[in-house]
């Protein structure tokens, strides 16, 4: 079994979020670059599931420049076999969906993270599934292989569904997957220079969003203390500032 | 000059501080405060390769370079300067003398293991009156022709009681001085060592420290390191770049402590605002700033010399000195800018400054640096 993890580049959580050309574009002057960590839970899911046996490689891919190869070198410091970058810029959902489709063919499972955390697309892996005419299941929180197939936990209102499910699979995992993700070894950090990464051309595909501008959320508002005596005002301040009411 | 980082140098450090801040704080509180060895954590430490970072690959270590140890150590100590101290005696003490003074056997039998973290080891210089002079070793290794006859005691020894191999330093020739001592590997189950009581430290209190008392105790012909008298030698080499290690933490302990006190300052307000407005506040975080930069400078500086094999004499002193005393103010002005909540266990920054203050004690006292540092001004 061959499992592919898909792997977005993204800036640190803890990133103070600017803009640049008018607030057309993420300044990313001086931001550290990191695993998309929804990514990063599901590399270390795909870990566990070849030290259980069952798995012979874990590729890891990405859409993006030469920049973005350090997070690839991360992946696979902390465990996978090999890695694909698609040489182009992150564009858009379907962009990036469209690049990696001519590199996943012939992997059983794709593991995909729910979103990730720079823009929360929610897309690339219901859209690669829908190109690869694969089958695909969202917002899993657990994965397990049975013989040719898979066992699905998936997170659905109020409960979870299991599923039993053929391959090729792709799965979109969210929280659960796996506990936390794994620091890498030091062994592990310095082999990572030495597994392939393979530069893959772009195809040619369109994108299919264009950003128009960026706006930051309004800073958060004062907290507002409401005496003991006037507690029925909490109901107006609800209903007319807050609008929750 | 090219002060850039390497890829893999930069990943040490993320894993380090990924695991420090994630498995470490945790639990750092109560190890300090009843004095519980982190076992858990130094496997766990080991298995990701910090027991023996510098050590050969063949040798069962990880093959990093210096700057990455200095990187990891500044990272776990921000948190933990006792996980620190027991990696730091590991790596730059017990493995590095083994690496670089042992020979083949004694590498196979004591080096895999303790670079791979299998077992930890301490290592046995200071005595009851012999610290910073150490030329003056009470502890006897008689020699019995066919074996060595260690007897003595030995003091303030990190790990001594988790430890299984320990190095042991003792005189063996009394009338050539310090040409006639020599270092000696000891396995700790060996009959005739006793452990005095864990001592009740000031800081640093999750690493177990002990005196070990040696009553004609056994070691084989073969467990000398290198020829006959060649242990002050080897004391000193081994210490000089461990220097480099306490000289790390030191550092850790004062970039810990100001990273707590920007984001306490960032957040307490006083005087209608967030006391990092106030000058008085703002200015005592740009002092700590400076002093750690150059803390970080120095050990770095230290490092690359080690790396690219240029004596590190005079590098590693003034590292240790200079971070062990910024580790000092820093630490306390971190207390200053909490108030009342820095000297309350909870913020963690009043055990950063009782655990700076050994930082000017052991591995040479800051007095002895300076000794080093101002010999070398003054020679020729």
């Amino acid at each position: 079994m061959k499992i592919l993890v898909l792997i977005s580049n993204v800036p640190d959580t803890t990133t103070k979020i600017r803009f640049t050309g008018d607030n057309t574009s993420f300044d990313d002057a001086g931001v550290q670059w990191i695993i998309n960590p929804w990514d990063e839970l599901a590399l270390t899911r795909a870990m566990e599931l070849k030290e259980a046996g069952g798995v012979d490689t874990i590729t890891v891919a990405n859409v993006g420049e030469k920049s973005t190869e350090p997070t690839l070198r991360k992946a696979l410091a902390v465990g996978a076999d090999d890695a694909i970058r698609i040489d182009a810029p992150a564009k858009d959902a379907f962009f990036v969906a469209a690049q990696l489709a001519e590199v996943a063919k012939g992997y059983d499972l794709i593991l995909a993270g729910i979103e990730a955390s720079d823009y929360n697309g929610n897309a690339v892996g219901g859209m690669l599934a829908e190109i690869l005419d694969f089958n695909s299941v969202s917002a899993v929180s657990g994965i397990n292989i049975e013989g040719d197939s898979f066992k699905v936990n998936r997170e659905i209102d109020g409960g979870s569904q299991v599923l039993t499910i053929s391959g090729p699979l792709v799965a979109i995992v969210q929280k659960g997957i796996a506990k936390e993700p794994r620091i890498p070894a030091m062994r592990g950090i310095m082999m990572a220079r030495k597994k392939p990464l393979v530069v893959a051309p772009p195809v040619d595909a369109h994108e299919k969003t264009q950003f128009v501008n960026f706006e930051l959320p309004p800073p958060k508002a004062a907290c507002k203390m409401v005496d003991e005596e006037n507690a029925k005002e909490i109901i107006t301040l609800l209903h007319e500032e807050a609008k929750v009411l | 000059m090219n002060f850039d980082f390497t890829e893999e140098q930069l990943m040490i450090k993320q894993a380090a501080r990924d695991f420090a801040q994630r498995e470490l704080v945790l639990d750092v509180l109560e190890r300090d405060e009843k004095s519980i060895f982190p076992t858990q954590h130094i496997k766990k430490l080991a298995e990701l390769g910090f027991m023996g970072m510098m050590v050969d690959p063949e040798y069962g270590g990880s093959g990093m370079d210096t700057i990455s140890y200095v990187l990891a150590m500044e990272e776990i100590s921000k948190i933990d300067a006792s996980v620190s101290v027991i990696m730091s005696v590991n790596n730059s003490l017990v493995c590095y003398g083994l690496n670089r003074f042992g020979n083949e056997d004694q590498k196979q039998k004591y080096l895999i293991p303790l670079a791979s973290g299998e077992v930890i080891g301490a290592f046995l210089l200071s005595e009851p009156e012999a610290g910073s002079d150490a030329t003056h070793q009470h502890t006897t290794a008689e020699d019995k022709r066919d074996h060595y006859l260690i007897n003595g005691t030995k003091n303030w020894i990190t790990s001594a009681n988790s430890a299984s191999t320990y190095i042991v330093i003792a005189q063996t020739h009394p009338d050539k001085k310090h040409r006639g001592i020599n270092a000696f590997i000891v396995d700790r189950n060996s009959p005739g060592i006793t452990l005095g009581p864990h001592e009740d430290k000031m800081g640093m209190r999750s690493s177990d420290t002990h005196s070990v008392m040696f009553s004609d105790v056994v070691v084989p012909k073969e467990n000398r390191i290198g020829e006959d008298g060649f242990g002050f030698k080897f004391a000193m080499m081994v210490l000089e770049a461990g220097r480099i290690g306490i000289a790390s933490q030191a550092l850790g302990l004062a970039s810990g402590a100001m990273e707590r006190a920007a984001a306490y300052a960032k957040e307490r307000k006083a005087f209608g605002t967030e006391i990092a407005n106030h000058q008085a506040i703002a200015f005592k975080l740009s002092d700590m700033s400076v002093k750690v930069e150059n803390a970080r400078n120095l050990c770095l500086k230290a490092a690359w010399l080690k790396d690219n094999h240029k004596p590190i004499t005079l590098a590693s002193a003034m590292a240790k000195q200079y971070a062990a005393d910024i580790a000092m103010e820093v630490t306390t002005e971190a207390v200053q800018i909490h108030g009342g909540y820095g000297y309350v266990k909870e913020y963690h920054v009043e055990r950063l400054m009782r655990e700076a203050k050994l930082t000017q004690i052991y591995e040479g006292t800051s007095e002895v640096q300076k000794i080093v540092i101002s010999r070398d001004l003054l020679k020729g």
